[in-house]
């Protein structure tokens, strides 16, 4: 027999082959059913990393409906109130290439807001408590409406139902504890501004940059 | 009265990075000296050229990446690449090739990289690793050590150097084997009869006449250095112990196939200006102190084994470049334990 | 000697103490107006407790704690509260905040300050209380309230206490002059904390040997006591209270837990001075000693500042050069905070004011690229690795530098002291925490979000669920009616009286149809129907031709709509016709009346010999038990065998003579016995008619009679009700006189109808004598008048209807109802722009009116 195998290379070959190819099969099937890797469900971690503000600003009907779409291929970049930071997030997690924000969807707004409702305008129609994804405004059939501040998402949506247009969008401000510093607008950073693809969008940089940065900038640059 | 904002803390210690530079290019003169000392004025020129040609590199580059050239060059990390290259090189080596070297340091490792902070590899070892691999018969011609010259031939003059140098007019037999390379040739005597029957070793009193001086100089460069706290002692020093510990261990007894004394590894070659101005290199290096710990000590043994059982008679710049390699790494491994933690942890560890 | 440990990292600035210690400690003047920030320390801010105009006197508290960590605050001289408002705050952010600001009168008036010289035999509880009311917090400049530190758990046993004279910043050196000029109330202090603690083992004051000086000072104070006085090699930033408690003890405080947790407890020289003062002599903290030093002064000192006093008032009393002044910090070169605002206070935690001249702290020079070199982690004394964090920061990778421990740097500075390339790195750092620390809150609020959402969601799903549900009941009921109805028509004529078991809608349904209605009535009714329905469709195709997009679309679907409706009409009307054809008298009652008629009608059909068969059948039956129960009795010897035996007997007979007369009526039929049959039947036939006529009869004005009568009786009751609750004063008197007026509309409505329907009726008048006799009999003569002009009113009406010829009556129909389609339609409208939950009820509403319409129309027409 393994002389047989020895006199026809072909067949020995063959032989050779088709067993290896069944021992390494068995072995990942084993190694498939002995170590498999129960992790979360990956919509459920991309859910986690959406801000859920339910805001509908993707063209889906609130953040799980994203966060499915996303893991059935849909594209990462479309929640502006997550911003960059969820893309990468995202990204990280799927482990792609990070893409910039698509703008269709809106921009990213440097300043969180929440719904604010001129109390004294308010008719009392319902219609912002039915369009708030939060349950987060108070009020009741021909009772003035307000909003919880805390639980506001700054989504924007009980704006547009308004018949007399008495909700704003309000920044939230800073306070003593929100507070933090901003990170260094360095002389590095803006020289690394110099050159078109290092570039950062403009309006974020220029708030970062004080005064006194600015000036010495300019120093540099003399 | 209104004021600037600022962050803390006010004050600061004088000194940037330019000076830590200088620093490094200062220190290097005990070892330039002994070079120029013991083989001519080669180092020097080569010195000189390889930094003009960095600053030119530079400036052209930053040009080219429209940065501020004059900020840019102001902390003197061209002129260090181009010193410890010209350094590194064979004395009289022909400009083309510093320029290559120079060229591949500065554009290749360094800019295409990210620049100043960014390059993975140390510039200069990679200029002379290219050139090493590209022109292997004028990378390994090194001029003779005055101690052996023969009777009547004197060092290589500056003008014969010039034209050597940029009009490529040959000089004779200025050159000969480096006692690295020499030892490497060795396989029928034994180490006592063959230091006898070499005039370069038996010129010298431990590791092959002029270059243990030269090493004797780049240590008191390193030292000085360490002195100034422009880099720690865990780099050079553990770099150091390998090698004297790997040649200790692999002596052999002097028997002919002998891997050389510790003197001749400490001493000869590019072994101090490895340890002390290239190994230190803060940018590709490890970070923690362990890390430089396990980093220099990496190099040493690469240097042992390449020096001993690989193709080139020296290994410093490869042992460098494949310690680059490994420096991520070792970083991932080597966190200190910070304040008010039981133990340290991994760069990766995701929060307790 | 005492064992030191060491700190890992750490630099040495130039330490710049001399300056300030050329002179004695000064004073300065009042300041015109001192400011108080409500929030000075860690913790809550506090809450104001005087008003704009109050007048205070020094010591008075104006502010009171808030909460468990805060702390109140103390006029330090007498004046006027002149406003209570948002003023610029010594914060690094610059921003404003809500302070009390007091105009000083100059006259520095204090109240009585009330000590205590045993105050060690008071309990701990007493004295912990009278150091929180004296408003004292980290005096060292971070500003911790003292009491909170003071009360560690209870699970965790203090044996250490330190006492914090470092001072390892720069420049500051007023916990250096306290020291050498307080010495004896620092041990004091030191020995009252120490006994708060329930005396630990060990009491130790590190200070560093820099202040050789305050070193002899203390450790004269010391002598007699058990405080430890223990110098070490000068190192910033060994002052850090984890740093000195490594230096002192070799122990690490666990990351993110408080000394407490090992057994330890911190405080600063300045503040052990403070809470002795506050003890002894029950001095609340409004003042303390600051530094004011740098070479944009002409004198450099340390002052004995008043809390509140603004900082441009300090420096002109030091001869502020402001063209010299690069840059004023509050606190240390190191750790210290640039202030934006000159006019800033003095609080609590101000330990220096630090004013240096350009050439003494240049603005730091543009950073260079990062090489690297490692001398940021070789300073850092957290161990950290300051480079990799900047990477880290700038990269925005948040785990990493989770992973790299940056919770654990104190901002200390070393870092950026030491950067070759002028990296501002700790800024870098407080960027990242204060991210972090946002990230968190973000990802909280997110969790949060999620599950508000999700709970809306569940909410509204259920809620959608339900109104399925509901939906879905409805259409099955109504399905299950028609099938009914269905089936009784089909089985019109067998049908049993056995509708009481039917539901109600069923029943309901039944009786409308039983309404005795003539075939010619139905038979037009129908064909009214046909032909309205075949007008709408044409209406509605002539609209959809001239109809485009969308309203096309609807239209269609109307049409379609209509389409059935006729062929529905014209099935319904062509069923009827066979229907009616072959069963003319065939009504589709299936009340008691009508089907006994029915039943009884049966029966006159029959045929003769079939009824007969039927009898004998039955006679038989009976027989047959008349014969097992006389056996029975016969077994028993009961004495009803005679009674039995003669009914069995007559039975038989019975039975024969039926079998002979079937015998002789024969194939053909009989007329004997048909004709009495078929009397008693219609006698039946004529009783139940005759019954249905008078309930016909009586029912309208009797019904109402009866309904009056009983409202009468509930409207008595409630006017009882309404006595005895106002007799007791109840709060339901309210709600009960409302009930009251609503039964008593009622009863005037009813009245109204009956007045219609029989104005001479007797009860109206009762009815009014009644109302006249209500309790509330001013409000009686009012209630009377508006009866009778409705009582008026409604005679009026009836008059005019009964006058109005019915086609009139149509036309007043048609209008009206004309008028409710146009409301609903518009209301549908109305709904289909906003997308109203609704819409479905509107249209439908709207559908209702056009039918009726359309019904009402073709009446008229008819007619």
């Amino acid at each position: 027999m393994f002389e047989y195998l020895l006199n026809n290379p072909f067949l020995g070959a063959l032989v050779a082959l088709v067993s290896l190819a069944l021992l390494f099969g068995a072995v990942l099937g084993y190694a498939a059913v002995q170590f498999k890797v129960e992790g979360d469900p990956i919509v459920d971690q991309i859910d986690t990393l959406l801000p859920q503000t339910q805001c509908g600003q993707c063209s889906y009907p609130g953040c799980r409906p994203y966060a499915e779409a996303i893991a059935n291929g849909d594209a990462i970049n479309k929640c502006p109130p997550g911003g960059q930071s969820t893309i990468n997030a995202i990204a990280d997690l799927l482990d792609v290439e990070a893409p910039t924000l698509d703008e269709e969807h809106g921009e990213e707004s440097d300043v969180k807001k929440v719904a604010y409702i001129r109390e004294d305008e308010c008719i009392g129609c319902t219609k912002c408590i039915q369009a708030c994804p939060m349950d987060a405004i108070l009020g009741a059939a021909k009772q003035m409406h307000t909003v919880i501040g805390d639980e506001c998402t700054g989504c924007d949506l009980c704006v547009e139902p308004c018949p007399v247009d008495c909700i704003d969008m309000i920044p939230i401000e800073t306070t003593l504890g929100t507070w933090k510093w901003d990170k260094p607008a360095t002389s590095h950073e803006n020289i690394l501004n110099l050159i078109a693809s290092d570039r950062q969008p403009v309006a974020a940089t220029q708030q970062e940059t004080s005064p006194k940065e600015k000036a010495q900038t300019e120093d540099e640059a003399a | 009265m209104a004021f600037m904002k600022m962050s803390s803390p006010h004050a600061h210690r004088a000194g940037d990075t330019g000076d830590v530079m200088k620093q490094v290019i200062l220190a290097c003169t005990p070892g330039l000296i002994a070079l120029s000392y013991f083989f001519g004025p080669g180092s020097i020129f080569n010195v000189v050229i390889a930094s003009g040609f960095a600053v030119a590199f530079e400036a052209a580059i930053l040009k080219l990446r429209n940065r501020p050239i004059g900020f840019y060059l102001n902390d003197y990390s061209a002129v260090v690449t181009g010193v410890l290259l010209g350094l590194a090189l064979p004395p009289y080596c022909p400009w083309w090739i510093i320029a290559i070297g120079v060229g591949s340091a500065i554009v290749l490792a360094k800019h295409l990289y990210g620049g100043m902070g960014y390059n993975p590899f140390n510039p200069a070892m990679v200029g002379y690793v290219v050139l090493l691999i590209s022109f292997p018969l004028e990378m390994t011609q090194w001029a003779s050590p005055r101690p052996v010259l023969e009777q009547g031939q004197s060092l290589v003059g500056p003008l014969s150097a010039l034209g050597q140098i940029w009009l490529g007019i040959p000089i004779d037999g200025y050159s000969g084997a480096t006692p690295l390379d020499l030892f490497k040739q060795n396989d029928s005597q034994l180490v006592e009869h063959f230091y006898t029957a070499e005039p370069l070793f038996a010129n010298a009193r431990w590791a092959g006449a002029g270059w243990e001086w030269v090493n004797i100089g780049f240590l008191l460069g390193g030292g000085y250095l360490l002195y100034k706290r422009i880099f720690t002692w865990h780099t050079p020093v553990s770099m150091l112990a390998a090698i004297f510990i790997m040649s200790v261990v692999f002596y052999d007894g002097g028997s002919s196939h002998s891997g050389g004394s510790p003197y001749l590894h400490l001493l000869s070659g590019a072994t101090m200006l490895g340890a002390f101005f290239i190994a230190t290199d803060p940018v590709s290096s490890a970070v923690s102190t362990k890390g430089r710990l396990i980093y220099g000590a990496g190099i040493g043994v690469l240097v042992y084994l390449i020096r001993v059982w690989g193709n080139y008679p020296d290994a410093v710049a490869f042992a460098v470049l494949l310690m680059n390699f490994a420096a991520p790494f070792i970083d991932h491994y080597t966190l200190p334990r910070t304040y008010g933690h039981s133990s340290a942890r991994r760069a990766t560890e995701k929060s307790e | 000697m005492t064992r030191i440990w060491s700190i890992p990292g750490g630099v040495h600035p130039e330490e710049n103490k001399s300056q300030s210690l050329q002179l004695p400690l000064g004073e300065i003047p009042l300041p015109r107006e001192l400011v108080y920030p409500l929030s000075q320390h860690i913790g809550a801010p506090a809450n104001a407790v005087v008003t704009v105009g109050d007048k205070v006197l020094g010591g008075q508290k104006i502010a009171e704690a808030k909460g468990m960590i805060s702390a109140p605050i103390h006029a330090s001289t007498s004046g006027t509260v002149v406003a209570i408002e948002d003023r610029v705050l010594p914060h690094p952010s610059g921003m404003s905040g809500p302070c009390i600001v007091i105009e000083a009168d100059g006259e520095d008036h204090h109240v009585d300050y009330v000590g205590d010289e045993n105050y060690l035999q008071l309990d701990r509880e007493t004295l912990i209380e009278r150091i929180r009311d004296a408003g004292i917090t980290g005096m060292g400049g971070a500003g911790f309230p003292t009491a909170v530190k003071l009360n560690p758990r209870a699970d965790q046993p203090i044996d250490t206490l330190i006492i914090n004279g470092t001072e390892c910043e720069p420049y500051i050196t007023a916990d250096d002059i306290l020291m050498q000029t307080r010495a004896d109330e620092i041990i004091k202090g030191t020995e009252l904390l120490a006994h708060l603690l329930g005396n630990p083992d060990r009491v130790v004051i590190g200070i560093e040997d820099n202040k050789p000086a305050a070193i002899e000072a203390v450790g004269v104070a010391a002598k007699d006591s058990r405080v430890e006085v223990v110098s070490f090699p000068t190192k910033y930033p060994s002052g850090g209270e984890k740093q000195l408690i490594q230096i002192l003890t070799g122990k690490e405080v666990p990351s993110g837990a408080l000394p407490a947790s090992i057994g330890i407890v911190l405080q600063n020289v300045g503040t052990t001075v403070a809470a002795y003062e506050a003890v002894r002599y029950g001095k609340p903290l409004i003042e303390r000693i600051t530094t004011v030093v740098g070479e944009a002064l002409d004198t450099q000192r340390n002052i004995k500042v008043r809390l509140g006093t603004p900082i441009q008032h300090v420096l002109e009393h030091h001869g502020c050069h402001q063209n010299k002044v690069a840059r004023l910090i509050m606190g240390g070169p190191m750790m210290g905070f640039a202030l934006q605002e000159s006019l800033v206070p003095v609080v609590k935690a101000t330990n220096c004011v630090l004013v240096p001249s350009k050439q003494e702290l240049p603005p730091a020079p543009p950073a260079q690229a990062c090489i690297r070199c490692g001398m940021c982690a070789e300073a850092c004394p957290a161990s950290l690795l300051p480079q990799q964090m900047y990477w880290y920061t700038l990269a925005e990778d948040y785990d990493k530098l989770e992973a790299h421990n940056i919770s654990d740097c104190i901002e200390c500075g070393a870092c950026s002291f030491v950067c070759p390339s002028n990296i501002p790195l700790v800024q870098y750092y407080r960027s990242a925490k204060g991210t972090m620390r946002q990230m968190a809150i973000d990802k909280e609020k997110s969790d949060r979000s999620r599950q508000r959402f999700e709970f809306r969601q569940e909410r509204i799903a259920k809620a959608e669920a339900e109104k399925e549900a509901k939906r879905l009941a409805r259409k099955k009921a109504a399905e299950e009616a028609k099938k009914k109805q269905e089936a009784a028509k089909a089985s019109g004529e067998t049908a049993p009286a056995g509708n009481t078991k039917a539901d109600i809608v069923a029943a309901a349904m039944a009786r409308a149809q039983a309404k005795p209605v003539s075939p010619e009535e139905q038979k037009a009714k129908l064909e009214r129907a046909v032909i309205s329905a075949q007008g709408r469709l044409d209406k509605l195709q002539t609209r959809l031709e001239e109809a485009e997009g969308e309203m096309k679309d609807k239209l269609a679907a109307q049409i379609k709509q209509a389409e059935v409706k006729l062929t529905e009409a014209q099935k319904k009307l062509d069923d009827f016709k066979p229907d009616a054809a072959s069963n003319n008298s065939a009504p589709t009652a299936d009340d008691p009346v009508a089907a006994a008629i029915a039943r009884a009608q049966a029966k006159m059909t029959m045929a003769p010999d079939e009824k007969l068969r039927a009898n004998i059948e039955s006679l038989n039956k009976r027989l047959q038990k008349a014969e097992e129960k006389l056996s029975a009795a016969q077994a028993q010897g009961a004495d009803t065998v005679t009674a039995l035996q003669a009914g069995v007997d007559k039975l038989k007979e019975k039975i024969a003579t039926a079998e002979r007369e079937l015998a002789e009526l024969g194939p053909v039929a009989s007329a004997t016995a048909a004709p009495a049959e078929q009397d008693a039947a219609s006698a039946a036939i004529e009783r139940a008619k005759a019954k249905a006529a008078a309930q016909a009869n009586m029912s309208p004005e009797q019904k109402l009679r009866d309904q009056l009568g009983a409202m009468g009786a509930r409207i008595s009751k409630a006017q009882d009700k309404l006595q005895q609750a106002q007799a007791d004063g109840a709060d339901t008197v309210d709600a009960l006189q409302m009930g009251l007026d609503k039964l008593q509309a009622k009863q005037e409505k009813m009245r109204e109808e009956l007045r219609v329907l029989n104005p001479s009726a007797p009860e109206l008048n009762d009815a009014d004598n009644a109302t006249g006799s209500t309790p509330t009999s001013e409000e009686a003569p009012q209630i009377q008048d508006a009866a009778t002009a409705a009582i008026e009113k409604a005679k009026a009406k009836a008059a005019a209807q009964a006058s109005m010829s019915p086609e009139e009556k149509l036309r007043d129909q048609i209008e009206s109802l004309e008028k409710r389609l146009q409301k609903a339609q518009q209301r549908l409208a109305k709904a289909e722009a906003e997308d109203d939950d609704n819409i479905d009820a509107f249209r439908a509403g709207v559908e209702k009116t056009q039918a009726k319409l359309e019904q009402t129309r073709a009446q008229l027409e008819n007619s």
